[in-house]
């Protein structure tokens, strides 16, 4: 019987292969996401001491360091007991935003404007950001440009791009000084202009993308984001919230230290990566999606001027919530002009060059939680530690777990429009590729692993007999 | 002139070194005229090619297609980079080695999961039991240690290596 492969997926953030099973009828009727491989952070930590943690929990993405940084500095100040000094959480705030900033601009930039710009069916040598700077080097500059300005912001806070040491259990280990503020906010107008320049560039693209905005992983689902008591994007600090595919809410106010009695993690034969799950609906039913169209789903404004301009023509879209997963792309640029203001907004804070900067204790609580929404999602870490301060267990849930089953069921919506009979097209391919890019899926975060980034797909019919593979050679 | 054939491979790491490659920013324009990436993360070849002037290999050796993989990039590439701390130490990926690979797997599968608990086995490639940086299994022609590398030097073993000469690298260091 028929099996198709795709391998590997390419301009994702990890290693996953994908298989689908078609009917006697020639339709697909089922697909599966499979994720390859696991790195154990959540026991390779054990006996640690939590200080270590941080810088620790980092090394899990080289994509967003900053998130694990600050979830896992969140859960240490947890374990402190202590409320860290309000210059320090404006400057955690900071460089979190710069990780959006670079994070957003690495998915929108390098890993989906190929497909965007020179179309899901242009020709797979060209479709990459090289071939973005040989037809419109002007782009490429930008997205290049904007991820420069985010990883410059981090680099000036905490010394280095990736895996900075700077957020620490307590606050941060450094205060801000005037040169680098102003040098930050000499950058500042280009980078927003850039975000505005995209955002329109993106808006007048559209149009062309009637198909995909209509199958890629379009369909109602619960939505879980932090809430913040303004009713803006809560990034950094919030509780958690569900809502359900016409914006109800159907839970509110949880504490991160809750989430378990929230959040379920099934675990399936054929991927390292875990499903998680609205508890109270059980597991397939607690479905929900998280991350940029999840976040501005839950929002009723977005908290900065030309952002929430652009959220209010965003909302315009649908009713109540956003359904089609190509509409991240549209919420990571909104979210990205967001970040820009507010990086400003911070900086001119009369606070933010203060020197007091961190809060010093012993180990105070056994167990701690901390939490944050990530570029991909909600991020939470778990830690609990002995009377020494070693760790005696973590757990982590992370952005793409999430997804892992609304990606499961968009890839399966792709397919069914664009896979007919046995053999696969190099556009089908692409698709199902783009319907994951979509969703920005980090695999070095969700499994704690970071392998190649690899996507195979394979077509088998219902005895699992190989159909189709595609190479691209 | 013919462009210089450039591949990167990410095994069991963090892609930060990854990350780092694309810190290199407007430098990488300049780099794109002479250079050709054929295969790796951020462009859609599928496999790997026939021949490759210079791989870029970040990662450990963690699992049975780690080692497959990095067997077929060693046999098509002429010169073979270990590229930050994990190609060339194992570092944070080895860190599973205190610990029998079972009592790892229990802890992620069993302990933190509420449904269906069990150790993932179909579809997924094996772990293998320990986790070996890149020379441990083939032959590295270049070592670039780093977490990550900083992209500076990144720029500089490729600048090198496209001028012909064998990479210096007195500001390496490891972790950091």
């Amino acid at each position: 019987m028929p099996k198709l492969t795709i391998e590997p997926v390419t301009r994702i953030e990890g290693h996953a292969k994908i298989t689908l099973i078609q009917d006697e009828h020639g339709e697909v009727s089922d697909a599966h996401f499979h994720v390859t491989q696991v790195r154990g952070f959540e026991k390779i930590c054990e006996g640690r001491p939590f200080t270590e943690m941080p810088a620790l929990m980092a090394r899990i993405c080289g994509i967003c360091p900053v998130s694990h940084l600050i979830a896992s500095a969140k859960a240490c100040d947890a374990l402190l007991a202590v409320r860290i000094p309000e210059a320090a959480e404006k400057l955690r705030r900071i460089m979190h935003l710069a990780q959006f900033v670079q994070s957003h601009a690495l998915s929108f930039f390098h890993l989906s404007s190929p497909d965007l710009l020179l179309g899901m069916d242009a020709d797979p040598a060209k479709r990459n950001i090289l071939g973005v700077l040989a037809a419109n080097p002007a782009m490429a500059r930008d997205g290049i440009r904007l991820r420069k300005f985010g990883q410059e912001i981090i680099e000036l806070l905490g010394g280095k791009r990736i895996h900075p040491g700077w957020i620490v259990p307590g606050g941060v280990s450094e205060p801000l000084t005037v040169e680098r503020r102003d040098k930050i906010l000499l950058d500042l107008p280009e980078a927003k202009e850039i975000a505005q320049r995209t955002l329109k560039w993106f808006k007048g693209t559209m149009e062309k993308y009637r198909p995909e905005i209509r199958t890629f992983a379009n369909f109602p689902s619960l939505f879980m984001a932090l809430a913040n008591p303004q009713g803006a994007l809560a990034l950094y600090k919030g509780w958690m919230r569900f809502i359900d595919a016409d914006g109800n809410i159907v839970a509110d106010h949880i504490d991160g230290s809750d989430y378990m009695h929230y959040i379920g993690e099934a675990v399936q034969p054929d991927s390292y990566l875990k499903s998680t799950y609205f508890k109270p609906m059980g597991y397939p039913e607690g479905m929900y999606r998280v991350g940029p169209l999840a976040r501005l789903n839950m929002c009723k404004h977005v908290g900065t001027p030309l952002a929430d301009e652009e959220f209010a023509e965003y909302r315009e879209l649908q009713r109540n919530t956003v359904w089609s997963s190509f509409y991240y792309h549209y919420a990571r640029l909104i979210e990205l002009l967001f970040a820009v203001e507010r990086i400003e907004l911070l900086l001119n804070d009369s606070e933010i060059l203060s020197k007091h900067v961190r809060a010093f204790a012993g180990p105070n609580n056994f167990e701690g939680v901390g939490g944050a929404e990530a570029p991909r999602g909600t991020l939470l870490h778990h830690y609990k530690i002995d009377e020494d301060g070693l760790i005696t267990s973590a757990n982590l849930v992370i952005a793409t777990g999430h997804n892992n089953m609304a990606i499961n069921k968009g890839v399966l919506q792709v397919a069914k429009h664009f896979v007919k009979g046995t053999k696969i097209e190099e556009g089908m391919l692409n698709r199902v590729e783009a319907v994951v890019r979509a969703f920005d899926p980090c695999l070095s975060c969700s499994t704690h692993a970071a392998g190649q980034m690899a996507l195979q797909i394979e077509l088998v019919n219902r005895d699992g007999e190989l159909i189709d593979r595609i190479r691209r050679n | 002139m013919s462009k210089v054939k450039l591949a990167t491979v990410w095994l069991d790491g963090c892609s930060g070194c990854h990350m780092s490659l694309l810190d290199m920013d407007e430098q990488l324009i300049a780099l794109a005229e002479r250079i050709e990436l054929v295969y790796g993360p951020l462009v859609d070849f599928k496999e790997f090619p026939e021949w490759v002037d210079v791989t870029l290999v970040e990662g450990a050796v963690s699992s049975e297609e780690d080692l497959k993989k990095i067997r077929t990039i060693r046999a098509h590439t002429k010169v073979l980079v270990s590229m930050g701390d994990c190609a060339v130490t194992g570092n944070v990926p080895s860190m599973r080695e205190l610990f029998p690979l079972k009592d790892v797997l229990h802890r992620v599968y069993d302990e933190n999961a509420t449904l269906d608990q069990q150790v993932p086995q179909l579809e997924v490639p094996k772990l293998e039991r320990h986790v070996r940086p890149v020379h441990e299994v083939v032959t590295v022609d270049v070592f670039l240690p780093g977490c990550p590398p900083p992209a500076q030097q990144i720029v500089q073993v490729v600048t090198e290596l496209l001028e012909g000469r064998v990479p210096e690298l007195a500001e390496a260091r490891f972790g950091a």
